[in-house]
């Protein structure tokens, strides 16, 4: 993840909307720049316009609003094939009557590259994806895995300045799909391509991206490295849909020197630090990862806010504890431990006293 | 491509197929029992012969209709491409005795031809068998089935004067009783029992019906040894009076051919000597007989014939009679490629004679031109239809099958109503002032009209299939080719179009089929340029009755599709076929 992050805008979204019926829009005035060189995944729940957004940028859909530029010119007139654009699908499309050899010559051929020119190319891309012996075979009798880097070897190539990929791993098994994700990143920071990736599954957004783009109701929710994005979601819906989330809804009480004091609807009043409300008297969503809750009384940090808790269930997963709780009037309270030698599994009915850092406690948008 | 990626046969290393593989080799070498002891192959077989029974029972009905109904029709037609067994079972003897005949050392047949032809036809015109020979022979010679009608009818009066002169000797050869007291001979003597099954197993032959069953009558073997030829031909006309007529043999009196027999048995030198030694019933009246029968002159069968008709003497009658004498023969298919038998062998006939083999080139050459027509035509409005929504294909799908709603008669001969020279079409044009009042175009009774036609009737078979197939190709390979850098066009080409293949393979061969046997709608709008071979068979099944030809016919167009569907395994693999 230590891409240097270029000034240079390579892929532009300017106020970009997109509407198919002409009754509702499904992209919302898009803005997005990507530089040169980077890993940028889009991600959201079905029909948020992350994949809309990839088939503008394709070619295959036409923006009905605003301008999409790649290396500073606009595209919106230019029909797909001149795009210039790599692109990986869903069910990686490749061609069932040619072989792989012929798959990866086709974007060649068309391109009236030479047959010499065209064999190395084709050695130098199936090598690259280590796919180097399978040539001569037909993709009908490949693995899904093998396939899925034959894909990517398709769209690689021609040497495509911008590589696009539609959830290209979402029909492998999991282990295959940790397995890709890696040596897709690999290729893509050693090759220098700027990607756009798109995915539902946020474990593979955080591991792969450079940035994530968290798309929800036609609008980039929030657009950050992955750790900023766990660490610091911007509003609500982030924090709920990256990774675990504990939140309590209550009211603003105070706002000062950027704490907000939060009174929960269960009558406890914490501290938490303010996102994106600002008035006192507001409602809030107060947000916590599970992993930030200390329930040993002795390791609390210094400055660490306490609440009375009483445990619901404790359940063994193997490297952690996961403890649900009740807090306040939300009994779906969930706290993961790590299974160390000296942590204590808590019985269901025990009265504990939590606590966390003021700052890992954010106060977002109800 | 997911169910590609589950192929257990591609997939290596740790499949639950490939362990249940490796666990079915591991376990092969010792013989698996099951829990009761028996061998585990054994009783799966015994488990799964119930659901094999039952399916086989639920097929069973269609089965056996479509064995008695498809498959058994077309064993019969191509049995009868080849069958000619009429010749030699109306004309038996005759046919036997030409086998010596050579026809350029002698124009026409010598004696015991026309003997033994006396003979035959005498039984087949009493039979009336000898009409269905002379229709036979006629495919292959005009003229000989009125001179087989001809003969038939004027047979009676070969050798008027013996019978006469036998019959003025004694009134008693008239006496059809004594007559079968003379064949049979004396109660209780020996009978010629091969005789009788011998001949019954000719009229059966003849006639095509069984012969089995008491006829009251039975040859003495003394007067069948005497009187070889008389007793012949009593025995068959006791057979045939009996079966055919239900009449009493002992009441009726015998053929004339029957009496001419007997005078020949009289002159032969065999019999008057042994004439002498004969005691059996008649005997005086065979030995009062015979003197007067051999101071006759001697009969000339030939010239009998000849006078009854000149043709007898025709070279090229004779010739088909010979020709045509085993009972398989080739003639159908060589006729069927426009050849003919002689002679010397198959040889083509007249150039302007030859109608088959253009009948089948140009059918084969019409059915690829409906089937091109029907792809050019089928093919976009199938990548149309496998494009569009669901709920608007499925409504143009109605207008595609409509065609398949109404009757095929009235398409066709909408058709007429369209394209004939006062029809629809020519009137537009005529309107239009796009064509002369005076020069209407034809385009109905000739190839233009069977074209036009025949391509709006079968295009259904082209689309469905092509749609079914298109609608599997994923609308992700063509976007796929576009963000490779093809053009449209491209793209359609090296990747829509190949894998739409297997459906104009698919539809091609439908169409193709179906049009090169195609009847009703070349009989209806084909004129004399546009029928189909088809149409001549069906010309020898209900008019000409040259049902040979016409499964020659037949057999030969069967043949030609399943050398072409050979072919297109061959070429393009049948497994690229779809349907759907």
């Amino acid at each position: 993840m230590a891409e240097k992050q270029t000034d240079d805008a390579f892929v532009e979204f300017e106020r970009v909307q997109k509407s198919y019926d002409g009754e509702t829009l499904v992209v919302k005035d898009l803005n997005l720049s990507v530089p040169r060189g980077e890993f940028l995944t889009m991600l959201g729940p079905s029909g948020s316009g992350k994949t809309t957004c990839l088939m503008m940028l394709a070619g295959f859909e036409t923006a009905t609003h605003g301008d999409i530029r790649l290396g500073g010119t606009s595209i919106n007139n230019i029909p797909p094939h001149k795009r210039g654009i790599g692109m990986v699908f869903q069910n990686y499309a490749l061609f069932p009557h040619m072989t792989i050899a012929e798959n990866l010559s086709f974007p060649l051929e068309v391109r009236k590259i030479g047959k010499a020119d065209r064999e190395k190319k084709v050695k130098r891309a199936l090598e690259m994806v280590e796919m180097g012996d399978f040539g001569g075979r037909r993709p009908a009798q490949l693995s899904g895995g093998q396939q899925q880097r034959v894909a990517l070897a398709r769209a690689l190539v021609f040497e495509p300045e911008l590589v696009l990929m539609d959830e290209p791993l979402g029909a492998l098994d999991k282990q295959l799909r940790e397995k890709m994700q890696f040596e897709i990143t690999d290729l893509a920071h050693n090759l220098g391509i700027t990607t756009v990736y798109v995915t539902h599954d946020q474990t593979e957004a955080l591991t792969m991206s450079d940035r994530v783009a968290v798309f929800d109701d036609g609008r980039i929710q929030q657009i950050a490295p992955p750790d900023a994005l766990y660490e610091e979601p911007e509003n609500s819906f982030v924090a709920q849909f990256i990774g675990e989330n504990n939140t309590m809804l209550g009211t603003i009480k105070e706002i000062k020197d950027s704490v907000a004091l939060v009174e929960l609807d269960g009558g406890a009043v914490i501290d938490a630090k303010p996102i994106n409300v600002s008035d006192v008297g507001a409602r809030t969503r107060v947000s916590i990862r599970p992993e930030r809750v200390e329930v040993d009384k002795n390791r609390l940090q210094p400055g660490a806010h306490t609440i009375k808790a009483e445990v619901l269930e404790f359940i063994y997963m193997g490297d952690i504890f996961r403890t649900r709780l009740r807090v306040g009037d939300n009994d779906d309270f969930i706290v993961k431990t790590r299974n160390a030698p000296d942590q204590r599994r808590m019985q269901p009915g025990e009265q504990i006293e939590i606590g966390w850092l003021p700052e890992d406690c954010r106060a977002l948008d109800a | 491509m997911s169910d590609a990626a589950t192929d257990p046969d591609k997939i290596e290393g740790p499949t639950p197929d490939n362990a249940l593989r490796a666990a079915d080799q591991a376990a092969r070498p010792e013989k698996v029992l099951a829990a009761d002891g028996t061998p585990l192959k054994r009783s799966l077989n015994r488990a799964l012969r119930m659901q094999k029974m039952r399916a086989l029972l639920l097929i069973a009905p269609l089965l056996l209709f479509v064995l008695l109904t498809f498959i058994a029709p077309i064993a019969d037609m191509l049995f009868r491409s080849v069958e000619n067994q009429i010749v030699s079972t109306t004309l038996p003897r005759t046919t036997a005795a030409l086998g010596n005949w050579d026809a350029s050392q002698d124009p026409v047949p010598d004696e015991t031809v026309f003997e033994a032809l006396y003979y035959d036809m005498f039984l087949a015109a009493e039979a009336k068998e000898h009409t269905k020979l002379g229709t036979r022979l006629n495919y292959e010679e005009t003229g000989i089935s009125s001179l087989f009608r001809s003969s038939g009818r004027k047979l009676d009066d070969i050798g008027e004067d013996r019978i006469d002169a036998l019959e003025d000797l004694n009134e008693t050869w008239e006496d059809a009783a004594f007559w079968f007291a003379l064949m049979s001979g004396p109660e209780g003597g020996e009978k010629d029992a091969a005789l009788l099954d011998a001949q019954r197993e000719r009229m059966a032959e003849l006639s095509g019906h069984s012969y089995s069953g008491d006829i009251g009558f039975a040859p003495a073997a003394a007067i069948s040894a005497l009187l070889p030829r008389a007793t012949r031909a009593y025995t068959a006309f006791a057979i045939f009076t009996a079966i055919d007529d239900g009449d009493v043999v002992a009441e009726e009196e015998p053929w004339e051919a029957v009496k001419i027999a007997l005078s020949e048995d009289l002159r032969d030198p065999d019999s008057i000597s042994a004439l002498e030694d004969y005691s059996g019933p008649g005997a005086a009246e065979l030995r009062a007989a015979q003197p007067v029968m051999a101071d006759m002159p001697p009969l000339d069968f030939r010239q009998a014939f000849l006078d009854i008709d000149e043709d007898w003497g025709d070279t090229d009658n004779w010739q088909t009679i010979q020709i045509y004498s085993p009972s398989y023969t080739s003639g159908y298919f060589l006729n069927a490629v426009d050849m003919e038998k002689t002679p010397d062998g198959p040889q083509f006939r007249d150039e302007k004679e030859r109608i088959y083999w253009l009948l089948l080139k140009r059918t084969l050459f019409m059915s690829l031109v409906i089937t091109g027509s029907c792809i050019l035509l089928g093919y976009p409005v199938a990548w149309i239809l496998a494009n569009l929504p669901m709920r608007t294909a499925n409504l143009l799908m109605i207008l595609v099958l409509l065609p398949f709603w109404t009757s095929l008669l009235v398409r066709t001969s909408a058709w007429k109503v369209m394209l004939q020279q006062q029809g629809v079409i020519n009137d537009v044009l005529v309107w239009l002032g796009l064509v002369d009042d005076s020069a209407r175009l034809i385009m109905i009774n000739n190839q233009f009209g069977t074209i036009v036609a025949m391509t709006h009737i079968l295009l259904p078979f082209m689309i469905l299939p092509m749609y079914s197939v298109m609608q599997t190709i994923p609308p992700s390979y063509l976007r796929a080719a576009k963000s490779l850098g093809a053009t449209n066009w491209t793209a359609f080409w090296r990747v829509y179009f190949p894998q739409s293949v297997p459906g104009i393979g698919a539809g091609s061969i439908l169409v193709f089929i179906l049009s090169i046997g195609y009847y009703i709608t070349p009989e209806i709008v084909g004129g004399t340029t546009g029928t189909f071979i088809s149409n001549r068979i069906a010309y020898h099944i209900s008019s000409s009755l040259n049902w040979g030809l016409a499964a020659a016919l037949g057999t030969i167009l069967l043949a030609v599709v399943l050398i072409l569907y050979w072919a297109y395994d061959k070429i393009v693999g049948i497994d690229n076929v779809k349907l759907g």
